[in-house]
């Protein structure tokens, strides 16, 4: 019997990857069994393994974990990425709503009908800039540190990381104004667990290309 | 200076009711500063309070908290309301979620447009009867507990009653098939703490009207 986690989701991003990156940036190993079909998902439903009959699902530790957000936070807190005490937890988690908000403007943008396309983008970009980016940016300016929060790597700023390279897939240049955050996405890119996710074989998903959206849909709807 | 928390909101219920919920059960005082017009916002922007632009805002222990699942983890901490170990931490952030995206789905159902609204009521109802209370059944079934979670009022517990009632506003009866809940809420809603927070007077909000969804409208730029 496999001590690792099994992750059950689709073969793509969405809501899991941000815990593919947290397992990965704490090297722990993990397993994962992909949804392909409506079926599986109604098999998954039929098992009784979904609390509220949605995945993400993860094995881990004798829990059938749901909620994206309860299973970052267990794994965060087991595994030392969430800060010292209260308040630290506190700084973590609102940085760690506000990136999660611009993931998730990102997230959905392959599904936008065709006619609302571009004015999502735009509003992708005017956020990450104008609302998101400025925020860790001063953050990382006022204190100089390495990390956002507590001088020490956390699930703060690994989320961090993540969005920053989907807000770039979206436009290369998203960080032209934002020097210290660019100087972050290096440092903790070369992090030796998150160096090694960022290689090709990895684990981590590629973005979801818009002609693979109607195959997901089909899983879910 | 006042060491009471301080919420800036609109005044209705939106995503601070929850928070008001907690603090309450917690038997935590707290002021209100309430958005009335969009100038009162914008005023909150320009000073710079606001760390990503938008409410709730929660002033507590020196620091100016937004994100509303930020601010309620830290109460539920801050006051034993959170389990007693990672595990029990788990299985409440686990259902808290669940009772999360419930009252999400009632909390935007009278900003959704007309023609929607009564498709929008019947999923309420189906996800609330088939795939939310069902679970919360089965948990307190199956311990025979009186709380959800570690055998002890939790912030599962209370956000639970909060979905309840919200449900019920929906559809009277929405708690027929599920016994196990009645008692709960009957139970839970008389715990002195939260016994005083469902009378009339106390800092509770009451379902949105139609002239107080168009304030929103305009405040929010909805």
């Amino acid at each position: 019997m496999s001590g690792k986690p099994k992750l059950h989701y689709f073969n793509g991003r969405g809501r899991m990857e941000s815990i593919r990156w947290l397992l990965a940036a704490a090297g722990v190993e993990f397993e994962e069994c992909f949804l392909e079909t409506k079926d599986d998902l109604t098999k998954l439903q039929k098992d009784g393994s979904l609390l509220f009959q949605q995945v993400p699902m993860v094995e881990i530790d004798g829990m059938k974990m749901v909620q994206s957000r309860a299973i970052a936070n267990y794994i965060s807190a087991k595994y030392n990425l969430y800060g010292k005490d209260l308040k630290e937890r506190a700084l973590i988690d609102m940085y760690v709503e506000g990136i999660t908000d611009l993931n998730e403007l990102i997230m959905y943008h392959p599904s936008q009908p065709a006619d609302k396309k571009e004015q999502h983008f735009a509003t992708i970009v005017d956020k990450a800039t104008n609302r998101y980016f400025p925020v860790y940016e001063k953050v990382l300016k006022d204190h100089g540190q390495d990390f956002l929060v507590g001088s020490r790597l956390s699930k703060a700023d690994v989320q961090l990381l993540e969005t920053i390279l989907m807000a770039e897939e979206c436009k290369p240049d998203i960080l032209a104004k934002f020097p210290l955050l660019q100087s972050f996405k290096a440092r903790i890119s070369n992090i030796p667990t998150i160096k090694k996710f960022l290689q090709p074989g990895s684990q981590r998903k590629p973005p979801l290309l818009e002609k693979d959206v109607p195959k997901v849909m089909k899983i879910f709807y | 200076m006042a060491g009471k928390p301080k919420l800036h909101y609109t005044k209705g219920r939106g995503k601070m009711e929850s928070i008001r919920w907690l603090l309450a059960a917690a038997g935590v005082e707290f002021e209100e500063q309430f958005i009335e017009t969009k100038e009162d916002l914008e005023k909150l922007r320009n000073d710079g309070v606001l760390m990503f632009q938008q409410v709730p805002l929660v002033e507590i222990d020196g620091m100016k908290m937004v994100q509303t699942r930020a601010i309620l983890s830290y109460i539920a901490a801050k006051y034993n309301l959170y389990g007693k170990d990672l595990k029990e931490r788990a299985w409440i952030d686990m259902y808290v979620e669940g009772t999360t995206d419930l009252m999400g789905m009632i909390m935007y159902l009278p900003l959704q447009p007309a023609d929607a609204k009564e498709k929008n009521l019947a999923l309420i109802i189906e996800r609330a009867t088939t795939r939310y209370f069902p679970v919360y059944e089965k948990a307190l079934k199956d311990h025979g507990h009186d709380y959800l979670v570690g055998n002890k009022l939790s912030w599962a517990d209370i956000h639970l009653l909060e979905a309840i009632l919200m449900a019920e506003e929906c559809k009277p009866d929405i708690l027929s098939a599920f016994p196990v809940l009645q008692a709960f809420k009957g139970r839970t809603s008389n715990i002195p703490t939260i016994k005083k927070f469902l009378q009339p007077g106390s800092q509770r909000k009451p379902p949105p009207d139609d002239k107080f969804i168009a304030s929103v409208r305009k405040i929010f730029n909805i």
